[in-house]
């Protein structure tokens, strides 16, 4: 029984840890979210010193060649930091998608400055306030070109290549597609979208006759956004379970330090009751996480169910860590001025990022029922 | 990361399947015989002939040494062993209060004599031992305790009553804890014993549980004489004593095996017509799967990070402590939303799917909740011992146990 990260993996994860420490604190956060800027640029620079987005490329591709648990400890890390970066956009999602279903043209053209840093990658499936499905879908592609409104598209300002959910003609599932798009060419126009998380800037981009090439073959689309999705479950588990620690341990210590009615409020058992309720939710989500890890390594069968799992456990703990701890802090955790804000607004995001925990839930128990058939 | 033994584990494995193969029979899918075997008046015979043969082949305790007649192992090893034994149909249940939390306690406290004439016995399933702890008047708060233990002689004389004692109408020892001195703070004037459950004076009274069986007794103790002797620990210790049988029966306590699951509300689901169709197809029934199916999966990959603690040698981490808070209700709960799908006939506990084994989950689920700690305890021990949070508030806590509420 071997049910956990190796030293090297480990190492890696404290280095992460401290470079975010160090480099990446609540204030620079606060900067990104107050601000003008996409994402903060020098925290960017730093990873790509550090060969982060290059993690999962191969060496032949400017990467360094190790794989995705080495993802899922980086993951883990910006979560904990709610840091205000593009890499879940660009590395879980879109160096994903190039590598598994890219011509070599197009690995060659992309996954070198995706490994450092110098391209910014984005998944642009939603056009709106719906689920993207064949019905919805109006984003069209024909005789290479794009035309269509995507809304919002995540780091979509700071990107410069994009893998889009397109119909590309046809009926049903079969009508969509994934294209890829450089940004940098004409017929792309972004503004910037309000969204309840500010510190990881959302888009609107309008294609207008954009030049675009098929990835990964037409009328695809659907069958390849689930893998992508399942292998990208994982890591953004990692990446909520992050973030739910730091939730919990900055409930904690709140809890020790305010005082209410003549002792601190962490005395009182309606918040150890809730803390350590957030504990558990988040035990339940590692768990389910490293199972996930374990098979989206090996490629497992049991990757469809273990990522579906992993997703909901660790959605249910960064949501549930996240609100209890503005409830923790009182009126104080209400404010713009209180770093509770932060993972408060990256639960809600993240837990919408590939789907919500209601869609997650329902992939599961289809996959469970189909492997019970078996 | 993986899930695979090392050459020394899987050579283990092998052996315990190949002695597992000659000695039980493996279990059948039929989920009937599981309500069957729980009502089989034979089962306590038929658990300490299984148990002797576990303990002649070394492997009734294998953590524990030699000369106590375990097989000096690891804990791995213990783990691997109850893997393979859940496989079988082998009578389990009636000796992990003893070799879990009784014995463990005496061979931290007392001297060779007691040990070479208790453990065997109770390693081979011929001597039974129950818990004597919770009274009527203190349960979470055991250190509250009221059952007397007073100086006579060379020895004592206890008086008292006990409450909630599981299976001690067959047990033959008890450790049963004590106030030896009201005069001091409660958890100052306690002492431990071990007793003789045949000693004159002593009368179990099986309790009829909300289920119906009678699995715990009400203990009282009339001018029962002990012997020094039988002493554990120092007069006035006994809190300390008390704490390390607490803390293996936490080790001990797990989700109780046999139990219907997410893979049988699942297939319920399928069997089962709602209003608008299988259940199955219903999507507030598919997201309580979903959820509980989380659960299932959480606690059993957090077991497999504890165990690599274990196979690594390492002290495993805190996150074996959230199991109970998660099992208990959602026993409670699975039971409840199945008998739910059953319609007004999820109240019948025979001619129903699952032969009433739902209904019987969602009656234990309210026990398993209190047992061993309730959640409420169990949150508060996270919370302190996990999250570094203060104890709650104890306003008895420098108070002479006979001065508590005079006030
Ligand atoms: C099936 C079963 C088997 C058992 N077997 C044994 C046995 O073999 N030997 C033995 O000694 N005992 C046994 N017990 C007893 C068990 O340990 C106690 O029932 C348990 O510790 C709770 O104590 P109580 O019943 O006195 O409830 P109480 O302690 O009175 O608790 C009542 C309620 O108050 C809550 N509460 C109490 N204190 C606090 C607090 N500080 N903070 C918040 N809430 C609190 C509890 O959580 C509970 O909800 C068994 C119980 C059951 C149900």
């Amino acid at each position: 029984m071997n049910f956990d990260f190796s030293d090297d993996q480990k190492m890696l994860k404290e280095q992460v840890r401290k470079f975010l420490a160090d480099k990446c604190p609540m204030k620079v956060v606060r900067r990104v979210l107050d601000g003008d800027e996409t994402h903060a640029a020098e925290v960017w620079a730093g990873m790509a010193e550090l060969g982060l987005m290059g993690t999962a490329i191969p060496e032949a591709y400017g990467g360094t060649g190790l794989g995705p648990l080495e993802l899922c400890v980086i993951a883990e890390e910006l979560g904990r930091a709610c840091a205000p970066v593009p890499f879940s956009s660009s590395v879980y999602l879109v160096t994903e998608a190039i590598k598994r279903w890219g011509s070599e043209a197009q690995k060659k053209a992309w996954l070198p400055r995706l490994a450092d840093g110098s391209a910014i990658g984005t998944l642009a499936t939603s056009e709106g306030p719906q689920a993207p499905t064949p019905k919805s879908v109006r984003v069209s592609f024909a005789d290479g070109k794009l035309n269509g409104i995507k809304v919002p598209v995540a780091d979509g300002e700071a990107a410069t290549v994009a893998v889009v959910l397109v119909n590309s003609g046809g009926t049903g599932a079969r009508s969509l597609s994934l294209a890829l798009v450089d940004l940098t060419n004409g017929g792309v126009a972004r503004t910037r979208v309000a969204t309840v998380d500010p510190a990881r800037k959302h888009a609107q981009i309008t294609f207008s006759d954009a030049k675009a090439e098929l990835l990964g073959g037409k009328g695809k689309g659907v069958q390849l956004l689930n893998e992508l999705y399942d292998g990208a479950a994982v890591l953004f588990a990692f990446e909520q379970i992050g973030g739910a620690e730091a939730a919990m341990w900055m409930g904690r210590d709140y809890a020790l330090q305010r005082q209410a009615f003549g002792r601190v409020i962490g005395s009182y058992q309606a918040i150890k009751h809730k803390l350590a309720d957030v504990y558990v939710k988040t035990e339940l989500a590692r768990s389910n996480a490293y199972y996930g890890a374990m098979m989206y390594a090996e490629g497992g069968a049991d990757l469809p169910i273990a990522a579906a799992a992993a997703r909901v456990a660790a959605t249910d703990a960064y949501d549930f860590a996240a609100q209890e701890n503005i409830q923790t802090h009182g009126g104080i955790g209400f404010t713009w001025e209180a770093d509770t804000q932060f993972h408060y607004r990256r639960s809600r995001l993240l837990a919408l990022a590939i789907g919500g925990p209601t869609a997650w839930k329902e992939k599961l128990v289809t996959r469970l029922e189909r492997k019970n058939a078996a | 990361m993986d899930f695979n033994d090392t050459p020394e584990e899987a050579a283990f494995r092998q052996q315990v399947r190949t002695w597992l193969d000659a000695n039980a029979t493996r279990k059948s899918d039929d989920k009937t015989s599981i309500r069957a075997r729980v009502d089989d008046p034979e089962l306590l015979k038929k658990a300490k002939v299984w148990q002797d043969k576990k303990a002649q082949a070394g492997y009734a305790r294998i953590t524990w040494p030699k000369e106590y007649g375990g097989l000096g192992g690891t804990p791995i090893q213990q783990v691997i062993y109850s893997q393979e034994e859940a496989n079988y149909l082998v009578p389990l249940g009636f000796f992990d209060i003893g070799l879990g939390m009784c014995i463990p306690t005496l061979m931290a406290y007392c001297g060779p004599e007691v040990l070479g004439r208790y453990v065997k016995p109770a390693l081979h399933g011929e001597e039974v031992w129950c818990q004597l702890f919770s009274e009527p008047a203190a349960g979470s708060d055991v250190a509250g305790i009221r059952t007397r233990a007073e100086r006579d002689g060379d020895g004592w004389v206890i008086n008292g009553q006990k409450v909630w004692t599981s299976g001690a109408h067959y047990s033959d020892y008890g450790i049963i804890i004590t106030r030896t001195d009201p005069g001091v703070p409660k958890h100052q004037g306690l002492t431990m014993f071990y007793i003789d459950m045949k000693s004159p004076g002593v009368e179990a009274r099986p309790i009829k549980q909300i289920s119906g069986a009678a699995n715990f007794n009400e203990v009282f103790f009339t001018n029962v004489r002990v012997p020094d002797s039988q002493r554990v620990g120092e007069v006035g210790q006994g809190w300390k004593v008390a704490l390390t049988t607490l803390m293996n029966e936490r080790l001990a306590v797990g989700t109780p095996a046999g139990g219907v699951d997410v893979d049988e509300l699942l297939e319920l689901a399928r069997d089962t017509e709602l209003e608008d169709g299988p259940a199955i197809r219903n999507a507030s029934v598919r997201g309580k799967i979903a959820e509980w199916y989380v659960q299932s999966q959480g606690l059993k990959y957090t077991k497999f990070r504890t165990l690599t603690s274990l196979s690594k040698g390492q002290q495993p981490g805190p996150e074996s402590s959230i199991a109970k808070i998660v099992a208990a209700p959602k026993m409670q709960d699975l039971g409840a939303f199945a008998m739910e799908l059953m319609g007004q006939a999820g109240i019948m506990t025979r001619d129903v799917p699952g032969a009433g084994a739902f209904q019987q989950q969602w009656m234990f689920g309210a026990g398993f909740r209190i047992a061993g700690g309730t959640d409420e305890i169990l949150r508060n021990i996270v919370a302190e011992r996990v999250l570094g949070l203060p104890q709650d508030i104890r306003v008895d806590k420098d108070v002479a146990f006979n001065e508590l509420g005079k006030k």
